[in-house]
């Protein structure tokens, strides 16, 4: 006891030293920085983690998956009648199918449009079910911001691109057009620069493959500058009506443009129908 | 034949026009159509509903001078220049001036139907041959004009006249020359069938980049690239038979239509031009291997040797056989063994040919 007391004195009798509070202060300031060198390594190793969809994230985008999915594309993703599997198709082609709304489709038709999202599918539910899925088979991942950046593309080789590879379905500005069975090319007016290059690297539904090999990365921000262009174009002429080229131009002015001329010669050559003065 | 006595050449003068009412009461003579006064088959306006239109009128042209002066006023005010400001131009211009010509039409119409009294009126038809005498008189003055130029009694003036005339007439029928020449065997061949410059065979270009094609980098099944021939990646003339689509798929998706010796680790090629009438056929959907051509909708079978399943072609999409280089680039082996694109007279069975020349060979 009388040992504690005397220790217990002298800690009180340290404490009060003249140079105690620097003490306290270099000890905290120590403490601090040690904890945050330790932390800072850790949150930078859950960041990394999360981006290449590993750890947690493949778990929970499983958890989604059997929620969401698998009724169509069987509980491990290896396909069905009525869904084809998703070995393989990798974090791009769940990114396209799921931020646009076309997954989970709402009826099994000829075609999956695009529709507004679903309460659970938040950016980071995106982000678990990429994860799980590329983890199945890898497979085209997300392209970075920057790859699609359309200010960093040039629309006029974007352009030439385009009408060689794109415009036979998708219409040369992108306002889409009629495929077979009742499937069709969709406008790309909403589609963001993402989605854009996703749809190319991974040939969604009835839409071919065109391959970072034989469209380079480059070439395909190029087509992304151009899709994204033209859609603030001004139409010269007035009204695009719907910018699908002659077919709607033509249907206008015979049925719009003849009525008013028939019209007009009813109204200038009919006799007035009047009673005898 | 008929009661009608009056004086007239010929009995040519219908009773009635079509598209009038009878004429029952007695025809307007010009001396009387000034009278003002009411004469039989005219129909005057109602005063009051005459003077209404006249508001009608009025206002309608001044609608048009208020356009009118719009017109010159956006000339000054609407500066050309950019794009923008030129677009800002023309459709002021134009609006005012579409406002202005159609005010002044519809106010003029409205001017003649609602103000202006209404006749019944009768179109005469005069027979069509002038009279005997002016007849004689042409003819008089034909024959002293033919006598005094000497036509028939200076015979050399007369030939050469016809000598200078002859190379005149006759060349019309030399310059339909130019529908020619015939095509003779141009439309059977492509310039994939052409040695090239170097000697080596002739790469697959992808269109719009310009770089020949690896087989290993166009690896994706379900990959489709627009290709031109190389060396002529931008002759129309020559592209317009030669252009192709090449189509990427997994080994077991290939059925018996198509000619495996043709193709490269699943890469097909076959002839953009479409067999029905010359469109591009490109719409490909990689999950039913349907090639739509946009124009008429054909629509074949890629992996089945691009068959027809669908639409008025009547033949398959011709197949380019294939293979690589020493560098591993896609080369044509050899031209396409039938004529690509539409059917032509001389086109024969071309099909039927080609099989016999692959059973000799």
């Amino acid at each position: 006891m009388i040992g504690t007391g005397r220790s217990v004195n002298s800690i009180t009798a340290r404490r009060r030293h003249p140079l105690a509070r620097f003490a306290v202060v270099a000890l905290a300031l120590g403490l601090l920085g040690g904890g945050y060198a330790l932390a800072a390594p850790t949150g930078s190793t859950a960041d990394a983690a999360v981006a290449s969809g590993k750890a947690d994230d493949v778990a929970q985008g499983k958890d989604l998956f059997i929620a969401h999915c698998a009724s169509c594309h069987g509980l491990n993703a290896e396909g069905t009648k009525s869904g084809p599997t998703l070995v393989g198709v990798g974090a791009a082609a769940v990114d396209f199918q799921v931020s646009s709304g076309r997954m989970p489709a709402s009826d099994p038709g000829a075609q999956a449009p695009r529709k507004p999202l679903d309460e659970w599918v938040t950016p980071q539910a995106i982000d678990q079910l990429a994860a799980y899925v590329q983890s199945l088979g890898g497979g085209p991942t997300r392209p970075a911001a920057e790859q699609v950046d359309p200010a960093k593309g040039d629309p006029a080789k974007g352009g030439e691109l385009f009408r060689a590879n794109c415009i036979q379905c998708h219409n040369f500005v992108g306002a889409g057009g009629a495929l077979t069975y009742g499937k069709y090319a969709p406008s790309l007016n909403e589609s963001s620069p993402t989605q854009i290059y996703e749809a190319m690297a991974t040939g969604p539904q009835a839409m071919p493959v065109f391959n970072d090999s034989t469209i380079t990365p480059d070439q395909k921000r190029d087509m992304i500058a151009y899709i994204t262009s033209v859609r603030s174009q001004v139409d010269p002429g007035g009204s695009g009506l719907g910018r699908i080229g002659p077919v709607t131009e033509g249907l206008v002015a015979w049925i719009a443009g003849i009525s008013l001329l028939v019209l007009a010669a009813i109204w200038i050559t009919a006799k007035k129908r009047q009673a005898h003065s | 034949m008929t009661d009608n006595t009056i004086d007239q050449p010929e009995d040519r003068v219908p009773k009635r026009v079509i598209g009038t009412p009878p004429a029952t009461e007695a025809v307007l003579k010009d001396e009387t159509v000034h009278e003002a006064a009411a004469l039989p088959g005219v129909i005057y306006q109602d005063p009051a509903s005459a003077r209404k239109a006249e508001k009608t009128v009025a206002l309608l042209f001044l609608i048009a001078f208020l356009a009118g002066a719009g017109f010159i006023a956006s000339y000054v005010i609407f500066q050309v220049g950019t794009i923008d400001k030129t677009s800002t131009s023309n459709f002021a211009l134009g609006g005012t001036l579409a406002l202005a010509l159609l005010a002044l039409a519809a106010g003029i119409t409205t001017w003649v139907r609602r103000i202006m009294p209404k006749y019944t009126m009768i179109q005469e038809r005069h027979p069509m041959a002038s009279d005997a005498e002016t007849r004689e008189t042409v003819k008089e003055t034909f024959l002293a004009g033919a006598e005094e130029s000497g036509f028939v009694k200076h015979g050399l003036l007369r030939r050469t006249l016809l000598l200078a005339a002859a190379p005149l007439g006759l060349a019309p029928l030399f310059l339909l020359k130019d529908l020619g020449p015939l095509p003779g065997t141009k439309l059977r061949h492509t310039v994939w069938g052409e040695p090239t410059k170097t000697g080596k065979p002739r790469r697959l270009i992808t269109e719009g980049t310009g770089q020949p094609i690896r087989a290993a980098d166009f690896n994706s099944p379900g990959g489709i690239l627009s290709v031109v021939p190389e060396g002529y990646e931008h002759d129309l003339n020559a592209l317009a038979k030669a252009t192709l689509i090449l189509l990427k798929f997994r080994p077991e998706e290939i059925k018996s239509g198509t000619n495996l010796n043709w193709t490269h680790d699943g890469i097909v090629a076959y002839s953009k031009i479409c067999t029905h009438v010359g469109c591009p056929a490109a719409l490909y959907e990689q999950t039913t291997h349907h090639i739509l051509c946009p124009c008429h909708q054909s629509t074949f079978d890629a992996a089945d040797g691009a068959k027809v399943v669908f639409g008025p072609a009547a033949r398959p999409l011709p197949q380019l056989p294939i293979g690589i280089d020493g560098e591993g680039f896609l080369i044509a082996k050899a031209d396409f063994n039938v004529p690509v694109g539409p059917s032509f007279w001389e086109r024969g069975d071309a099909e039927a040919e080609a099989r016999e020349k692959a059973e000799k060979a």
